[in-house]
């Protein structure tokens, strides 16, 4: 296959950026989107008169979070619940032109072409996203019951990758997705029960003081997020939020 | 800073207040509709001209509807702050952005649409409201024709307002048939006159399209952002954000302007 790109490129935060077209020949279908990017700056490493394209990725199998694409107008891709490093050459056509940018939010500032920062995610953690326990030897696990649906529940929440995929398709650069995820992955727990007030009101104010937008409940970063989390968890971070705020002794 | 304020300042609790007042005036949209239908009526406006007294004498009316002008301002203007504060987040824009792949057109545009809703609610309001509240609203006599028990209304000049005023409201509290005759403020012909205009029919049936986009993303947005999101009720809150606010509502408001348009 061929395939024309249109790559945003940019020398670092501070300069300005602009796509430019590159004519990608002899692409497998088989080849993952990376795959593709890989022969590309092969050859501009080969050529050696352009700079090779630079861009975030680690495990290549959908799981650690770092790629990240925005493709066509869409996070990751055209293709549902994947990660760009699972979207195979085969999702397009022969010829086709592909718009590729950084994901862009205020708080994921571009360090150079197709690569972000998004440091913002892990002061989020920080905030609260964790419980507090000595560690030690793990106890008998029938000495703590939860029940299978909030099990699975709350497993769903942490298959958050915290790639950003729904900072970059929400029209407002929000992480309340990201951010919802990880407050019901142990809020649904009782491990994460003792610190759950203060963990909601930690974590909503560093996600406000990092400069993501507000959530406008259009569901974008749901239907592209590569892990599928629900919007049922926006929710429940509603309801975390409020009742800490109204109900707790915390402020 | 203390809770509320912190609560309220929050991402979250800018949202809260879009929702909660924005669930309070899908309430009076209700009232509103129910109270309107009565334009259908073949009665030469006298159940909507004794309906409009009631509504701007009933203290306890008058009391919500200071709210409920309250709620209007703060949930427009807010909205458009938001919409504002919302582009900050992303200083540089996509060159391709594909927003129908992922969400749905209403739901990326609810400030174009408030701000059409908005618009035509201070023309609405300049038109009816001011006029009938602080304008001149021509008085109207109602009598009943004693050979065919058939309605007559008759308009007729009122040199001392103040003075109709306290005997209009004593009047209609009793029905036709228990007095003699009913005079009140003829809001009905005014509507009847101000929708023989084609633009301002456009008007509204062009604010009622976006009030419909508007409702079929906000009320169901609204219980998500209350925390209600659970399957057991998101069938009831579709259902009636659709049904009932998107369709419904909007159709029934349209058909007021239509029918005296063609009427």
């Amino acid at each position: 296959m061929n395939i024309n790109l249109k790559v945003w490129r940019q020398k670092n935060g501070k300069s300005q950026g602009k796509l430019v077209d590159y004519k990608v020949e002899g692409v497998s279908p088989d080849m993952s989107f990376l795959e593709m990017f890989d022969v590309l700056n092969d050859r501009l490493v080969s050529e050696g008169k352009d700079e090779p394209i630079a861009f975030d990725h680690d495990c290549r199998e959908g799981i650690c979070g770092m790629c990240s694409m925005y493709i066509n107008g869409r996070p990751h891709g055209p293709n549902q619940g994947v990660t760009t490093c699972q979207l195979h050459m085969r999702s397009f056509k022969d010829g086709d032109t592909i718009v590729v940018e950084p994901w862009r939010a205020a708080a994921f500032p571009v360090i150079k072409d197709l690569a972000v920062d998004r440091s913002a995610f892990d002061r989020i953690i920080a905030s609260g996203g964790f419980i507090s326990v000595n560690t030690g030897n793990a106890q008998d696990a029938n000495s703590l019951p939860i029940a299978k649906d909030n099990a699975d529940e709350a497993f769903a929440a942490a298959a958050c990758i915290g790639c950003g995929a729904c900072v970059a398709a929400c029209k407002n650069s929000s992480s309340m997705l990201f951010v919802s995820a990880k407050v019901s992955q142990l809020a649904l727990l009782p491990q994460g029960d003792p610190e759950r007030n203060t963990r909601v009101l930690n974590m909503v104010a560093q996600m406000d003081s990092e400069g993501f937008g507000a959530c406008t409940n259009t569901g974008a970063c749901s239907a592209e997020c590569p892990k599928e989390i629900s919007l049922t968890n926006i929710a429940r971070l509603n309801r975390e939020y409020f009742a800490a705020q109204l109900g707790s002794d915390r402020s | 800073m203390n809770w509320i304020t912190k609560m309220f300042s929050s991402s979250l609790g800018q949202k809260l207040i879009m929702a909660l007042t924005g669930l309070f005036l899908c309430s009076f949209l209700i009232i509103h509709m129910v109270g309107n239908l009565q334009l259908f009526k073949h009665d030469a406006g006298l159940a909507f001209n004794k309906y409009a007294v009631f509504m701007t004498t009933n203290p306890l009316i008058k009391t919500t509807s200071y709210l409920l002008y309250a709620a209007i301002l703060f949930h427009a203007f807010k909205g458009i702050a938001l919409v504002f504060q919302n582009k900050k987040a992303r200083p540089v824009k996509y060159q391709a952005f594909d927003g129908k792949a992922n969400s749905h057109w209403s739901s990326r545009n609810m400030g174009v649409l408030g701000t059409i809703i908005l618009v035509f609610v201070v023309v609405h309001m300049s038109n009816f409201w001011w006029q009938y509240k602080f304008g001149h609203v021509p008085y109207t006599k109602y009598t009943v024709n004693v050979g065919d028990n058939s309605l007559s209304s008759i308009p007729i000049d009122v040199t001392n307002e103040d003075y109709m005023k306290g005997f209009t409201e004593k009047l209609v509290v009793r029905p036709l048939g228990q007095v003699d005759e009913i005079i009140v403020k003829d809001l009905y012909r005014s509507v009847e006159l101000g929708f023989k205009e084609l633009w301002l029919v456009a008007l509204y049936i062009i604010a009622m399209a976006a009030l419909s986009f508007h409702l079929y993303h906000g009320f169901k947005s609204a219980f998500q952002t209350l925390g209600l999101n659970h399957k057991k009720y998101n069938g009831a809150i579709n259902f009636i954000g659709i049904g009932v606010f998107a369709i419904l509502i909007p159709i029934g408001f349209a058909a007021m302007p239509l029918y005296f348009f063609i009427k």
